[in-house]
């Protein structure tokens, strides 16, 4: 029988999960960030379901980690900013 | 070799060849007609001759995802049920044979409720056709002992769990002459349990059944696919190697005046037997009458039964389940895929008998017969029917 490194998806690796971009899950938009418009409050850093706002060391908005966004756009729904500094655009 | 001739039943037979096979782990929940496998057994560990490790949990769920820890922990596991309780099994069946846990399971078949009936039929069997389990079914006691011993070993190489049932009351409670072999013969005959993996082996350590999403899935099921088809070399080479053991002869069926049969039936189970003395009485009568009883339901050895029923007028495939396709019975359905590629197909139809228990008897075999020669003769027969039915 050939053998088949797909046998019962037994992972030997440790940590594989770092390896697992769930970005694939994005299906045509992702958000992109306008920093002069940010008032940084983190609304948006709460409400990602997938933690995929960065934040630096100092606390401040620091942009998407887009290998984790999938893309749902609610961190661009909730930016309270006027105008948004999150808007979901094409990717 | 030296056999020895003993009397046991059905169960019995099973449960003396899952005590040669040496189980790291047995657990069971008694459920009619299986659960004497299961109190011979619990004799078994109870006198010292068997030394697995013996688990009663509440449920058959429990007991089936108790199997798949154990396996997964690298223990050669057995269970044995049959009816509701590999019904309750069922969601976990899937993950056993997902997870390519070679665990075996001896059962009596019987019908699945509504209405509630304790007697024999295919239901349960053919309820866990998708679940990528080896189903191999026996037509007497000796055959269960002699499968089941075989079952291990299939399962074990090809790493995909089996079950080895016979017909509930019919053959699991009769007392017949079983020629079984020593102990220690029937245990290199199986050998030792090597597992794929162990989640205990802590120097490798693994994760099993994780999430696996679409970049994965397929790939994790096309290998599952490919083992089962692999399975039909294990099957026969593991029959031959039996066959050295023990001078009896296993295939995916035992053909029984087939090769010249101009009609014939297919069947699985202890009806085959009945329907042996049907057709030396059509053979006195120059009818050329045969039988296909099918040992193997998983994988289905569809290209070998195409050829051995390639040069049969009219078959009819008897289902001892309904299987509700409105359309035959489970048998029947897959016998017909067989049947597909054949130049000259034969004539086929579909009689479904002795659910819950019903008698099938030589009478009611000799009305098939007459059916199936009727379609031979380009007659007009019902295409779909019931045997023995009172309406
Ligand atoms: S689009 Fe959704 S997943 Fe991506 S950063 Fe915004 S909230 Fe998080
Ligand atoms: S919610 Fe909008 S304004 Fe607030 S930190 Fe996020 S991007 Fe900046």
């Amino acid at each position: 029988m050939k053998k088949n490194k797909y046998f019962a998806g037994i992972i030997k690796d440790p940590g594989s999960t770092l390896k697992y971009k769930t970005y694939v899950w994005r299906d045509g938009l992702k958000p992109s960030w306008i920093k002069k418009n940010c008032t940084n409050c983190l609304t948006c850093f709460i409400n990602c379901p997938d933690q995929a706002i960065k934040v630096d060391k100092d606390g401040n908005m620091a942009g998407h980690n887009l290998d984790y966004c999938k893309g749902c756009g609610i961190c661009a729904q909730v930016c309270p900013a006027k105008p948004k500094a999150i808007v979901m655009k094409k990717e | 070799m030296t056999m020895k001739r003993v009397a046991l039943t059905g169960n019995e037979a099973m449960a003396l060849a899952m005590r040669q096979a040496k189980p790291d782990v047995f657990i069971g929940y008694p459920i009619t007609p299986a659960s004497d496998i299961l109190s011979a057994i619990a004799k078994y560990v109870a006198n010292g001759e068997m030394e697995a490790e013996f688990m009663t949990p509440e449920s058959e769920h429990s007991v089936a995802s108790a199997l798949f820890g154990a396996s997964s922990a690298g223990a050669r596991s057995f269970t044995c049920t049959a009816s509701q309780g590999l019904a309750l099994m069922h969601e976990v069946l899937h993950i056993i044979s997902g997870a390519r846990l070679p665990i075996v399971i001896s059962s009596s078949s019987r019908s699945l409720s509504s209405p509630i009936n304790v007697h024999g039929d295919h239901a349960d069997f053919m309820d866990m056709r998708d679940a990528s389990f080896i189903q191999i079914f026996s037509e007497n006691s000796q055959d269960s002992y002699d499968n089941f011993l075989q079952g291990v070993k299939i399962a074990e190489s090809v790493r995909l769990p089996a079950i080895i049932s016979s017909d509930g009351f019919i053959t699991s409670h009769n007392l017949e002459p079983v020629e079984v072999l020593k102990d220690d013969e029937a245990y290199d005959f199986v050998g030792e349990f090597k597992p794929a993996y162990s989640i205990l082996d802590i120097q490798n350590p693994i994760t099993i059944n994780p999430l696996s999403l679409p970049d994965s899935f397929m790939e994790i099921k096309k290998s599952q696919s490919d083992a089962m088809a692999f399975a039909k070399k294990e099957i026969i080479k593991t029959a031959k190697e039996y066959q050295k053991l023990s001078g009896r002869e296993y295939g995916f069926f035992r053909p029984y005046k087939l090769k010249d049969a101009e009609i014939a039936i297919v069947v699985m189970g202890s009806t085959a037997e009945t329907a042996q003395s049907v057709i030396d009485e059509l053979r006195k009568k120059d009818v050329k009458a045969g039988i296909l009883a099918l040992r193997v339901f998983r994988p289905f050895p569809y290209l070998k039964i195409a050829e051995a029923l390639k040069n049969c007028k009219a078959i009819c495939i008897m289902d001892r389940s309904d299987g509700f396709s409105g359309h035959g019975g489970p048998l029947f359905v897959e016998t017909s895929a067989a049947l597909y590629d054949l130049k000259n197909k034969p004539k086929i139809i579909s009689r479904i008998y002795g659910l819950g228990g019903r008698e099938i008897n030589e009478e009611m075999i000799k009305s098939v017969f007459e059916d199936i020669k009727k379609l031979s003769e380009n007659k007009k027969v019902e295409r779909y029917g019931y045997v023995g039915l009172k309406i």
